[in-house]
Parts: structure tokens; C-alpha cells; sequence
């Protein structure tokens, strides 16, 4: 790829204050509010129906809000349909129109934006190449590979330089391989060009690997916002540590005695750190790679193994302790443990989280 | 590689608020020009602001200021609140311009002029202006062209449909001399013409309501088993029988609806040729064709194929797994069709039987040959306009029953099958082959469809040959081409060609009329689906009901209602070749919605809202993404259109003149008049001419078929 070019220079970020959308009685977006900066790639993530993708298509202007503000580059675009704003969006589908050539799938937006035909041709076949499409300009849709698809999209969208480029879930009719590959390549692209981009997923791998801001939304509200790092390392609440990544989640008593602050649950108590969270009924979090597998006798919980599952660069176990079973990733695959094996668990007091309350 | 790319080279991204509109303003100016400079009335003379200046015509002068003024001052200040921007006021001033305009149309009624080139651009363009103000405000999801689409649409809908309707509603309650008379309604509608029962209790005859429905139940009926039992013959006979699946469906869309009858008569009429044959036998001549079995027979004919068509595709949505699950399970043949087919078809069986009878009561063409004393509503109500005895009320209370024996087939449809339905069509098919009949059940199925096929390619032979022999009335078949040249002479003149056959000039003025309806009618009617499938707005269930009513109005009725909304200024039509347009347009919009909805299910909504999010406009959208998709859609609308313009008589027997005559109203009067031969021979040109532009249309759609790629989209050939 070409030296570093910069296409959002005159472009700023979305704001989005405090916008509700309203389905009769159904509250699909309740009063959220937030910032997505120039260049930054800004991830919405969370389960199906939480409101994620009606939010962005209401940045993208193919839904109207019931209350709140759209701005987009410091501009009130709440009132102005789709055509009438500066973004773009990348389909789930791609949306290409099956009837028209790659190179006329590009050009629709210039063409429709009033530029002349031979500009429009120009700035689709810089686009194709810079994807890596040239010599496809006259392959139909149909005659391309789900991969090819997806980059043809992307330079559709591309093409018309927005200020913010949208994608719903862009990777989800791709498999598995290619989609690692393809979400590395529009994170490069994203960086190299300074776009700014609003990127929906449900898959939480994906949004860590791709985003500078990760916002979690759980029913049309935002459950917590912050890097992938923050996200992973101090969620807010249950939900969110068991929705990023795997979660060991204890339900039991925060303590404060003189020797510090003590996790206890059936009777078992281990020292933690919870600066912050006030005594009381509390749920332990741990991440399964986080738990260390000891010799029977030894840890802070007796354990037996219920389950393991080789799995070449781990094992996983499920082990059935005083706390319930835990889940356990283990990188000693030279030996693993068999069904009915004893053996024992630690986990570090800075490894594991404390959330007030149980739910 | 790539060159640079800066922002610079493209538009700059606006900013503050939305773009200006400037088709509103264009839109208000239209109209004031129409004002100005197109003659205001139907009969020409001076536009609307001559008249406001005193070049009045056939009223006085302060009428034309009373009427008009309003009219232009409203729309100056619509055009100078769009300009500024102000919406509110648009449709406010809009509003008021076409409120003003069509209340002093219809208060002055027969003493104004009728609407003319001048208020027909006015009217519309101020119908434009308000939509798309309606738009601004944020109605209709604050899309100015789909406020534009549906404002328009429903605003036709109301004229062409609703306005009639309610006209001949009206029309029950006046006398002779338009006055109201309430009492008239009773007198008219609970009369022994309409209810008798006396067929019944051993009388003579039976009111013409009770004759319909009867009618109508005897044909639903036995059209829904002769239906089923050709269907079971076709569906599960294999590929022996799959010919007659072609030709049963190609039937309907090329037969006039009087073609049958004019066959029986041929072959049973009192000199038939059946008849004569009969004689020989010893079975002396009678008129028994001429009543209650002629019609039935004459309909079973003509619509045995749509219940088959229905009842195919039914049987065809059972998967073929249900049967052979009944059959491991230790069903016999005879129990797998009790106990699974039957029951799983009881749905699409209603839906038969009411479509029939829906049709039978709305059928025109063949009670015309054949009622005799037998009278239905539909012949009823057109004697009652168009005989010497021209009752305008009296039709006006025959077409409501009408209706409402229609709407309660209707109704009934929507109880028992609305939601009973099993018949799901998913995606993935079952492989497995459809059960075996039962022995008995599969011999009487094929021994009916024989029977039944035999008797219609009799009937269409009949009709085939007719025209070409001396006088196939009385049996004489020496080959003649006397009828043909009667009606399609060509002969070589002075200044060349000359078309001195008598039927040229209807058969010209048919094609015109259904070439330039079938267009429009695709339009209006995927314009329609477009809005419907595509847009979320307040309003749009009701506007579904509005595209899809005139569906459920027989003919007649429309015909009826027609003729007496739009005999008298301000919408003073009758007589015109507009007339005819417009009611094969409102008539089959519904085809055209109905294919439309079906084609834009097959096409991914996200294409509509890519093109959106590329900066297309709504119009570029559908010119651009839709359009070419919708290409096989927009084919069979046409040519559906097409053909129905070409075979309707029961609306436009009303409407047609000795000017504009067309081709079916033609035919019929020759029957009237008893020249046989020629109706027949017209009636083999009509079909003909039919079957070469359905083969036509096969040909473009079986390319675009075959420039289909991918799963799920419709893609049209390049």
C-alpha cells in the first residue's frame, strides 16, 4: 500500500446526546449518549437486540430518532435523511446491486453525488486499486468471492470519502479464517487513512481486536465504554465480565477485616483487591487463564476435574470445587489431568475483579 | 498506485441546515402558469386568470371570481411560503387552493364547467405542493417523495374509486330528478325483482339477488372439485400431464369472458349443433342453453381454471415428507389422503370456492348470452342504465347489492382462510416424491379431468373454426372466409391502405386504449408496492386497503358508479377516450401492486438504504437500484394490464361510445344482434392476438430468467 493518506482532514467525530428511539411501546435506544472522535474506530458491541445496529443506522440517517441529537463534523444532521449526510455505511449483506459491474457499484455514489462521469471513474479505480480489486471493475457481484464482495463494499462506501464510515457487522458472512484476516485489513485501513469509523459486532473477539473505544450496549442502553484493555481487565458489572471473554463468576461476601479485604463464598474466604467496593454481597470474577491449577492440597480451593477438552494449545478443564465449577484454560499440555484427578486452585488477589452486589 | 486523495475534490460536505428545496416552489409555479395560460375548462376557451379578468365564458362574472380567485391567491401564497421554506404554510396554502378548487367544482356541479387541461396541471401540480410539504413537516417519514408517491396515489384512489362509489351510493337516495328521496331506498331494495324466493316454493322465478347467489354457489362449488380433481390429475400424474397445466393457465388470460358462452350456444342453442344432432336421436330441439344451466356451465368453463391454478399451487406447497411420514406410519393410500392431503388442503378449497363464486357473481359476459329469463345482478344492473328505461337509482341499489354479496364472500374468505392457512413455503424443500391416489379417487379424478378437458377443447374448436365456415349457426361447414373479410377487410385505396372491415376501427381503438393503461396501471401499481413494502409511515396499512379495493368491486358496479359520477361537471369524462384509460388503470392496480409486493419480498431492502446511504435521492433509488430489479415484475404487469384491457367488458360496457367502441363491447353487440359468425370470428383474432403477445412476453422474461445468478436476488439479464 501507498504512503500514508490523509482523507478526514476537514472531517470531525459523531456526537450522539442523549437519543432515544422509540418502536410504539418498545424502547430500542434509551437516552444514549456518546462521542466518537476523528479517527478513532469506535466499536458498539453487545447480544442481539440491545440496540446496537438501530443506533447506527441512526447515525447513518436510515432510522429517525424519537428524541435526542445526531451531529456529525459539528453539524445538527438529527432532521436530514440518509443522502443528506456525510457518512457511509458497509452493509452486513454489502448491499451490492447485483445488476451493476463492480466498477459501477463504486461510481454509484459520485454519480449520484452530481460528479461527472469520467471524475467518477477515477476515483472508483483509485479506490479499487488501492483495495487491491483492480482488474474486477467488470465482474458482477455474483462473480466474486464473499472476501471480494466485502472489499468491493468497502470501496463503495469508501469512495465518496465520508466522515464517518459505518459497518454493520461486516465480517458475519465471511468464515472463520478469513475473517481474522479481513478485520486486521479494515483496522490497517482505518488507521492508515484516519478514518473515522462506528463499527457494529456481536462478536467481542473482534471488537477487542479492532477498536481504540469499545461501547457495550445491553438492552438500548450503554452498559459500560472504554478501551478494550478496560473492558476486559475491570468491567463493571456481571453482565459485562461475562460477555467479554470467558468469566469465573462466584456469587458470595466482600469482608473487610485487619488483615485486608477477604472474598467469601461456602465458607471458603480468599484475599482480594477491591479498592472501591464497599463490604457486603459481592460476585467474584476471574478469567479462566487467570486460575492456576496446583497439586492436590495445595491452593486456596480443593478441586476435582469434572471435564477436560484438549485442545492443542490448552486444555480446558471444568473443576468441581467448594465455589461451584470453575472453568480453568491450562497451558501444561504435556500432562494434562483425567477425569476424577484431585487437584487444588490459586488465583493472584490482583487477578480476580469485585463487583458489588450479585447481579 | 493511488494518486493523493484530498477532500477538496469533492463537493464540500454541507453544512447547517438541510439542503433548500427547490421542487416545491417549481411545483406551485406550474400550477400558477396552468392558471394562466392553459384553458381552465374542458371545453377550451380562457385560462383561469382570463376568466378572473372578465373573458368570461358560459358563467357570470363575479361566479368566476367567487370560484377562482380563492383558488390563485391561495396558490401565489403556497409558491411564496415554499420559496422561503416555510412548510407549514405550504401545505397549509396548498391545502386550501385544492379544497376551494374542487368545492366550487362539485357545488356548481352541471351549472360550471368541467375541469380541463388547465385545472387538471393546476390541480395536480398543487396535489405535488402539498405532499411534499406534508413530506417537510415530517409526515410519511419525513421523506418528500414518498409523501409525493402516496399523496398523489391516494388522491387518484379516492377520484377514480371511492368518489364513484360513493357517487352511486348517493344515487340510491335520489329520484329521477335528482332530488333526495330517502323512501326510494326501501322501495327500490326490498322489492320480490330482487328478493323473491318464489323458484323455491314452486313459483316462477326468484328474485335477481337470490338468482346470483345461487348461481354462485352452484359454480363455486363444482368449479372448486372439477379444480381439485384436474389438480390432483396434474400434480401428482407426473410429467404426462404437466401440458395441461400450461394451457389451463394460459386460458383464462386469453379468453374474453364470453367466449364459452358463445361456444354452447353454437353447439346447444336451439339450431346448434348438438342440438340438430340430437334431434336425429329423437331428443327434441329446446332453449334449456338460454337460464340457470347455460350460465352455470358457461362459468364452470370459464373459471374451473383459476381454482385449478389456486388449488395446484396448494397441493404443490405439501411436502411431499408429510405424505410419506402418514405412509411409515401404516397409513393406506386411501387413509394418507383422508387423514394428511384433505385436511391440509381445506384452506386453499375455501379460497377456491370463494374466488369462484366471487368471480360468478361478478361475471358479465357470459349471463349476457346466455341469462335469458334467467336475470343475474350484473346483466340486471346494466339493462337498468342502458335499455330505454335509463334508472340511474334503480342500478345505483342493484350495484350495492352487488357489492355486498361481493364483500361477504370477501368476508367469509377472511374468517375461514385468512389465518388457516398451513400452507408454508420455506426455503428448503423436502426431496420425496407426492404420495399415490387411492385406485378409485385417482380413476374418477382423471375421468372428470378428461371429461371436462374434452368439453372445453370442444368449445374453443367451435370457436376456432366458426369463424372460417358459411354459417356454423345452422350447421353449414363450407370453409368461408366471408365473416373475416365482414370484419377485417384491407383494402387497397387511392391513398393506400384502407381498413373497410367493420371491426378494425373497435380493435384499433381497444389496442390504444389498453397500450396506454397497461404502462400507467404498472406504474401506479409499483409505485404503489414500492411505498408499501419499502416505507415505514403513518398511514400506510390504510393506504394498502385504498391500492387494493377496487379489486374486491365487480365491473359492473364500476362501470355503474362511473357513469354516474362522471356524466356531469366538474369531472365531466363520459364520452371520452379518458374515461376507458382511467378505468382500466384504477381496476388493475391491483395486479400490478400485488406482482410488485410479490418481486420487492425477493430483493434485499438493503440495497434501498446503500443506495440512500450513497447520496442517491429517493427517485435516483428507484430508477437506478429498483427498477432494474423489478424487470421481469414490471413485464408481467404490463402484459397482465395488457391483456385485461383487451378482454374486460363489464366496467367499459358502460363506458364505451359509438366513437370509442372496443373490441369486446363490439363483440357483444354482434351477439345482440345475432350475427354469430362475426362475434366469433372477432373473438378467434382477439385470442390470437393474445396468445402472440403472451409468447412474446415468455420469450423477454425466460431471458431474464436465465440471466438470474446468485441465490435469493433477482438479477435481470444485461
Amino acid at each position: 500500500m501507498n504512503a500514508k493518506v490523509h482523507m478526514n482532514n476537514t472531517a470531525g467525530g459523531v456526537v450522539f446526546e442523549r437519543v432515544t428511539k422509540r418502536y410504539n411501546d418498545v424502547v430500542a435506544v434509551d437516552d444514549v449518549s456518546f462521542e466518537v472522535r476523528p479517527a478513532q474506530l469506535v466499536t458498539l458491541l453487545g447480544p442481539s437486540g440491545c440496540g446496537k445496529t438501530t443506533t447506527l443506522r441512526m447515525v447513518a440517517g436510515l432510522e429517525p430518532v424519537t428524541s435526542g441529537r445526531i451531529m456529525i463534523g459539528g453539524v445538527d444532521v438529527t432532521h436530514r435523511a440518509a443522502n443528506e449526510r456525510d457518512v457511509s455505511m458497509v452493509f452486513q449483506s454489502y448491499a451490492l446491486f447485483p445488476h451493476m459491474n463492480v466498477l459501477d457499484n463504486v461510481c454509484y455514489g459520485p454519480l449520484s453525488s452530481g460528479i461527472s462521469k469520467a471524475k467518477a471513474r477515477e476515483l472508483a479505480h483509485a479506490k479499487l486499486a488501492m483495495l487491491g480489486l483492480a482488474g474486477l471493475e467488470a465482474r458482477l457481484p455474483s462473480e466474486l468471492s464473499g472476501g471480494q464482495q466485502q472489499r468491493v463494499a468497502v470501496a463503495r462506501s469508501l469512495v465518496l470519502e465520508p466522515a464517518v464510515l459505518l459497518f454493520d457487522e461486516p465480517l458475519s458472512n465471511l468464515d472463520a479464517k478469513l475473517r481474522r484476516r479481513v478485520r486486521q485489513e479494515i483496522r490497517e485501513l482505518q488507521q492508515s487513512l484516519d478514518l473515522t469509523v462506528i463499527y457494529v459486532t456481536h462478536d467481542q473477539e473482534e471488537a477487542l481486536a479492532v477498536s481504540d473505544q469499545v461501547i457495550v450496549m445491553d438492552r438500548g442502553v450503554i452498559a459500560q465504554q472504554g478501551s478494550p484493555a478496560e473492558l476486559y481487565d475491570a468491567p463493571r458489572s456481571r453482565f459485562l465480565a461475562d460477555f467479554i471473554g470467558d468469566a469465573n463468576l462466584v456469587t458470595g461476601e466482600l469482608i473487610h477485616d485487619t488483615s485486608g479485604q477477604v472474598f467469601r463464598a461456602n465458607d471458603v474466604s480468599v484475599p482480594v483487591r477491591a479498592d472501591g467496593v464497599p463490604p457486603g454481597p459481592a460476585t467474584l470474577a476471574v478469567r479462566p487463564h487467570r486460575l492456576i491449577l496446583t497439586p492436590a492440597g495445595a491452593g486456596l480451593l480443593p478441586a476435582e476435574c469434572r471435564r477436560a477438552a484438549y485442545l492443542g494449545s490448552r486444555v480446558e478443564y471444568v473443576l468441581g470445587t467448594p465455589w461451584g465449577d470453575l472453568l480453568v484454560f491450562d497451558a501444561g499440555v504435556q500432562s494434562p489431568l483425567a477425569r476424577g484427578d484431585a487437584a487444588g486452585v490459586q488465583f493472584r488477589p490482583e487477578d480476580a475483579i469485585v463487583l458489588a452486589g450479585h447481579s | 498506485m493511488a494518486t493523493p486523495l484530498t477532500a477538496a475534490r469533492l463537493p464540500a460536505p454541507r453544512t447547517g441546515a438541510a439542503p433548500r428545496d427547490l421542487t416545491t416552489p417549481l411545483f406551485a409555479a406550474l400550477a400558477l402558469a396552468a392558471f394562466a395560460l392553459v384553458p381552465w375548462a374542458m371545453s377550451g376557451g380562457p385560462s383561469a386568470i382570463a376568466l378572473l379578468a372578465g373573458h368570461a365564458a358560459k358563467w357570470p362574472k363575479y361566479a368566476a371570481v367567487v370560484s377562482l380567485a380563492p383558488v390563485v391567491v391561495a396558490s401565489v401564497l403556497a409558491l411564496v411560503s415554499s420559496w422561503v421554506g416555510a412548510a407549514r404554510l405550504t401545505a397549509m396554502f396548498a391545502g386550501v387552493a385544492l379544497a376551494w378548487a374542487f368545492a366550487q367544482g362539485f357545488y356548481a356541479g352541471a351549472n360550471g364547467p368541467a375541469f380541463g387541461l388547465g385545472a387538471t396541471i393546476a390541480l395536480s401540480a398543487l396535489t405535488v405542493c402539498l405532499a411534499r410539504a406534508l413530506g417537510r413537516l415530517g409526515l410519511f417519514a419525513g421523506n418528500a417523495t414518498i409523501a409525493t408517491i402516496v399523496v398523489v396515489i391516494g388522491v387518484l384512489l379516492l377520484l377514480f374509486i371511492f368518489y364513484p362509489i360513493g357517487s352511486a351510493l348517493v344515487a340510491a337516495f335520489q329520484d329521477a330528478k335528482g332530488n333526495f328521496a330517502p323512501h326510494l331506498v326501501g322501495e327500490r331494495l326490498f322489492t320480490e325483482d330482487i328478493w323473491g324466493l318464489g323458484c323455491f316454493g314452486g313459483g316462477t322465478r326468484c328474485g335477481v339477488a337470490i338468482n346470483s347467489a345461487l348461481l354462485a354457489t352452484i359454480v363455486g362449488l363444482l368449479s372448486m372439485l372439477l379444480g381439485l380433481a384436474l389438480a390432483l390429475v396434474v400434480q401428482r400424474g407426473g410429467q404426462r400431464y404437466a401440458g395441461l397445466m400450461k394451457v389451463m393457465s394460459v386460458l383464462p388470460v386469453i379468453t374474453p369472458p364470453f367466449v364459452v358462452a358463445l361456444a354452447l350456444v353454437v353447439l346447444f342453442g336451439r339450431t346448434g349443433l348438438i342440438t340438430s344432432w340430437l334431434e336425429y336421436v329423437g331428443i327434441p330441439r329446446s332453449r334449456w342453453i338460454y337460464g340457470l344451466p347455460g350460465v352455470a356451465i358457461a362459468q364452470l368453463i370459464t373459471f374451473t381454471p383459476i381454482s385449478f391454478m389456486l388449488l395446484h399451487g396448494a397441493l404443490h406447497a405439501i411436502s411431499p415428507a408429510l405424505e410419506e411420514a402418514a405412509q411409515t406410519l401404516r397409513a393406506s393410500r386411501g387413509r394418507v389422503f383422508r387423514t394428511v392431503t384433505w385436511p391440509l388442503l381445506r384452506p386453499a378449497l375455501a379460497n377456491a370456492f370463494l374466488l369462484a363464486a366471487v368471480e360468478s357473481l361478478a361475471d358479465f359476459g357470459n349471463p349476457i348470452v346466455l341469462a335469458g329469463n334467467f336475470e343475474v345482478l350484473s346483466t340486471k344492473i346494466f339493462f337498468a342504465v342502458a335499455g330505454a328505461q335509463y334508472d340511474a337509482g334503480r342500478a345505483a341499489v342493484l350495484a350495492i347489492v352487488l357489492l355486498g354479496l361481493t364483500l361477504l364472500a370477501f368476508f367469509l374468505q377472511q374468517r375461514w382462510v385468512g389465518r388457516a392457512s398451513y400452507v408454508t413455503v420455506s426455503g428448503k424443500g423436502d426431496g420425496g416424491a407426492p404420495a399415490q391416489l387411492p385406485g378409485k379417487l385417482w380413476r374418477g379424478c382423471l375421468g372428470i379431468a378428461g371429461a371436462f378437458i374434452v368439453f372445453t377443447l370442444m368449445c374453443y374448436a367451435v370457436i376456432l373454426t366458426g369463424g372460417f365456415v358459411k354459417d356454423i349457426g345452422r350447421g353449414d361447414m363450407t370453409p368461408s372466409f366471408r365473416h373475416f373479410l365482414d370484419g377485417f377487410r384491407v383494402e387497397w385505396a387511392s391513398h393506400g391502405l384502407f381498413f373497410s372491415g367493420s371491426a378494425w376501427d373497435s380493435l384499433f381503438t381497444t389496442i390504444q386504449v389498453a397500450a396506454v393503461s397497461a404502462p400507467l396501471t404498472a406504474v401506479v401499481g409499483l409505485l404503489s408496492a414500492y411505498v408499501i413494502t419499502r416505507h415505514r409511515f403513518a398511514g400506510r396499512r390504510a393506504f394498502e386497503f385504498l391500492t387494493l379495493v377496487s379489486f374486491a368491486v365487480p365491473g359492473t358496479v364500476i362501470g355503474v358508479s362511473y357513469i354516474v359520477a362522471f356524466n356531469i361537471a366538474p369531472l365531466e369524462l363520459t364520452g371520452g377516450m379518458a374515461i376507458l384509460v382511467l378505468c382500466f388503470v384504477f381496476r388493475n392496480m391491483p395486479v400490478g401492486v400485488r406482482s410488485g409486493v410479490a418481486a420487492l419480498a425477493q430483493i434485499d431492502k438493503t440495497l434501498d438504504e446503500a443506495s440512500a446511504t450513497l447520496r442517491a435521492s429517493t427517485w435516483r433509488t428507484l430508477l437506478r437500484v429498483v427498477t432494474p430489479l423489478l424487470r421481469s415484475a414490471i413485464l408481467v404487469t404490463l402484459v397482465f394490464s395488457f391483456t385485461r384491457a383487451m378482454t374486460a367488458v363489464s366496467a367499459v360496457i358502460f363506458l364505451a361510445t359509438a366513437k370509442y367502441n372496443l373490441s369486446t363491447v363490439y363483440i357483444i353487440n354482434r351477439v345482440e344482434a345475432g350475427e354469430y359468425p362475426l362475434a366469433i370470428v372477432y373473438s378467434t383474432v382477439l385470442m390470437l392476438f393474445m396468445l402472440a403477445v403472451l409468447l412474446l412476453m415468455q420469450k423477454f422474461i425466460g431471458e431474464a430468467k436465465l440471466g438470474r445468478r446468485g441465490p435469493g436476488v433477482v438479477v435481470a439479464a444485461q
